[in-house]
């Protein structure tokens, strides 16, 4: 997607740059001059509040990691000393904490806004597979460096969570046993746990780049669902259009942020979890942090512990199938009266499984775990056949067709055509998107 | 458009299903059975919160000639000078660091010996470890350091998510002492001295732990109970959370920072959107 680049170095190092490593250009195709469609809404930011979500963790965390000790005996001691006597400890440790939250919120609403507006759909499938990629890293991320605090809810939290494996027929145990490093969640977990939640950052670092990659080869998809047609009347170059707009999405996600750190910092985390782990004593509750609860509700749902593990990775792996299971050639839920009835009612199922999650497993919950369940993904179930009940509304030709019906004829004529946003410089080279 | 009609149904299926689930008392019943604490006035909750010195202090003469008789506190001593705590003078904290006998050693002929506490020190557990607790007291008593945040109790719904915005009622943090405060006067039956209506399942191993004059005040704060119960989960909270006052303080600056921060992006935002249509 170089379509507008008009890089042109002038300064005689960047030159010397640019002939052995085009990083810059590179950097200015992607980030300056990259077509972006005019049409994105305020949901198009959470890509950028993403992106900053994961360098904030890695940096908190990487300072967290200078203080913490991977030791069972004195994990959960270590934790307090960064949170009572290391300089800032309190704000780095909250910011980690909340961090992981704040990322989920934010992939959450960064996954509804792309099943909303079919952002999954040709000619994006391994962009959005490599999204779901990136939340699994992300959920084991998040597992493991929630039982580095070595609190009650940690190591009952790991216990609960290894045990899955001991589902797996045959070599169920053996499996689990050697996750474990042990015969229970002990210190080779608690090491093996702190190696990988500082390794898989830096993999899902990479994988993100492989999305975004994926995302600037076949460009952004907008509201209406359309491909770009011409990119001088469909687009605005993304510095300062978009970048400006992240900035602001960023800012405003920052006061949510900022409002867990420095107000309600345990607001999201269990009580339990500032009592020492202790293998002798169970929680009364074991409940996960917030952003597992709809995937624990499935696995709590069913009775068989194997089915259960089955349907509750099931209900993540599915997602990579979306891009086939919906037929509809029409993208985004804006056209599709059907679609856009089932988007809302799985978003109301999801939260509804999660409420669920968070509850005892008892009556009613388990019963409408069930119902909740078999919802979710009837939901999948049931967009293979949309197309053939659904009469979906007229979709505009084009990206700038759209703006016009929304913006009404008269917004367009008086002023200058956004052309002049476009690179002047080089008219000639962008009437393709990309080569 | 059978079809809409039944994915209108679905989606109000599942929402009737949710509601029903949060409006639903009868598994919250049984799982907090008794009467839930009330929610106390405390001068550090709220954006602005600050802890009352005195309060702290008080809270730690409670804690010094009651609690410290069984529980642990696993904080240094010299905190209790630190700013934002209940900041006792230097001299004080030397004085008092100085009244607590450590173990220490081994020194260089390999001995263990005993010497005055310095305010780096931490507060001398009672009993050498959970076991010897345990077997004189029958359970050992948790370390107290952080109880004012590992206690909590239900909310429930809708009030659990009001606890966590910024309206009036809400940013509700103070479950831990909330909780601690009512404990204290949980114990109702005279009879059983280990009944607590507040503790989950009732049966608790502490027997009621402060009445009426126990602990004398010298700063003419009435000598009573609910005052103890008060002063005491103050302090507590304090101990867990010793840099609260630091992170309110700081709190406001970036939230300020952040909304101009905001406002400028937002008319910066508006000005290079204007010339086109979106």
């Amino acid at each position: 997607m170089h379509g507008l680049s008009t890089f042109e170095p002038k300064n005689g190092a960047v030159k010397w740059l640019e002939a052995r490593l085009p990083i810059l250009s590179f950097a200015h195709s992607s980030f300056v001059a990259y077509p972006t469609p005019k049409n994105l809404n305020y949901w198009w930011t959470f890509g950028a509040i993403l992106s900053f979500m994961l360098i904030a963790q890695i940096i908190t965390g990487v300072v967290l990691t200078m203080h913490y000790t991977p030791e069972a005996t004195l994990a959960f001691s270590s934790v307090e000393k960064i949170m009572r006597d290391v300089n800032w400890g309190w704000l780095f440790r909250y910011a980690h904490a909340n961090g992981a939250s704040m990322f989920f919120l934010a992939v959450y609403i960064h996954m509804f806004r792309g099943l909303y507006y079919g952002s999954y759909k040709n000619p994006r499938e391994v962009l959005w597979i490599l999204g779901v990629i990136i939340f699994l890293l992300m959920m084991a991320t998040g597992f493991m460096g929630y039982v580095l605090v070595w609190g009650q809810m940690s190591f009952w939290g790991a216990t609960v969570i290894t045990n899955l494996f001991s589902a797996i027929p045959i070599f169920g145990n053996e499996i689990t046993t050697w996750l474990w490093g042990g015969f229970s969640v002990d210190n080779p977990t608690l090491n093996r746990f702190f190696a990988l939640h500082y390794l898989l950052p830096f993999v899902i670092f990479a994988v993100v780049g492989l999305h975004v990659w994926a995302l600037h080869v076949t460009g952004q998809n907008n509201p209406d669902g359309v491909e770009i047609k011409d990119v001088e009347k469909d687009c605005v170059p993304f510095t300062p259009h978009a970048t400006m707009k992240d900035g602001l999405g960023v800012t405003v996600f920052l006061l949510v942020y900022c409002w867990f750190i420095f107000y309600v910092p345990n607001y999201l985390g269990d009580a339990d979890n500032y009592i020492p782990a202790n293998p002798l004593k169970t929680p009364p509750h074991i409940v996960p942090e917030w952003y597992f609860l709809p995937y624990y509700a499935i696995l709590r749902a069913i009775p068989d512990k194997l089915m259960g593990v089955i349907a509750m990775f099931a209900a993540i792996a599915v997602l990579a199938f979306l891009p086939w299971l919906d037929k509809s050639p029409v993208r985004s839920a804006k056209y599709r009266p059907m679609y856009k009835a089932l988007f809302w009612a799985f978003v109301v199922v999801s939260i509804g499984l999660g409420y669920c999650g968070a509850m005892p497993a008892a009556e009613p919950y388990v019963t409408v775990s069930r119902v909740l369940s078999v919802l979710y993904f009837g939901f999948f179930a049931l967009l293979p056949f949309l197309p053939r009940w659904e009469k979906t509304l007229p979709v505009p030709a084009t990206i700038a067709e759209a703006v016009l019906a929304k913006s009404g004829v008269k917004a367009e004529p008086p002023k200058p055509e956004p052309v002049k946003a476009a690179p002047a410089k080089a008219p000639t080279k962008s009437t393709r998107l990309w080569k | 458009m059978t079809f809409k009609t039944l994915t209108k149904t679905l989606g109000l299926a599942a929402a009737v299903a949710g509601l029903t689930a949060v409006a639903s008392p009868a598994a919250r019943a049984s799982e907090q059975e008794g009467p839930t604490p009330t929610r106390q006035e405390w001068t550090f909750a709220g954006p602005f919160g600050t802890y009352d010195r005195a309060q702290l202090q008080r809270g730690f003469k409670i804690y010094k000639e009651v609690c410290s008789n069984c529980h642990e506190l696993r904080i240094p001593i010299r905190t209790l000078g630190q700013p934002g705590g209940p900041e006792l003078p230097e001299d004080q904290v030397k004085a008092l660091a100085a009244s607590y006998t450590i173990k220490d050693g081994p020194n260089a002929s390999g001995d263990m010996f005993d010497r005055p506490g310095r305010p780096s020190d931490y507060f001398p557990p009672p009993f050498p470890n959970p076991e010897a607790a345990a077997t004189a007291l029958g359970a050992a008593p948790p370390d107290m350091s952080l109880v004012a945040k590992a206690r909590k109790y239900e909310r429930g719904f809708p009030k659990f998510i009001f606890d966590a915005l910024p309206v009036p009622g809400g940013m509700y943090q103070e479950l831990g002492p909330d909780y601690i405060y009512a404990l204290l006067h949980g114990y109702e039956k005279d009879e059983d001295p280990n009944w607590n209506a507040y503790f989950p399942g009732h049966k608790i191993a502490m027997g009621k732990p402060l009445v009426d004059g126990q602990v004398e005040y010298t700063d003419g704060t009435p000598a009573t109970l609910d005052q103890y119960a008060k002063d005491v989960a103050s302090f507590l909270y304090w101990a867990s959370e010793p840099t609260l006052e630091q992170r309110k303080r700081i709190g406001f600056r970036v939230m300020a920072f952040l909304l101009i921060l905001a406002g400028l992006m937002y008319f910066t935002k508006k000005k290079i959107w204007s010339g086109v249509a979106h």
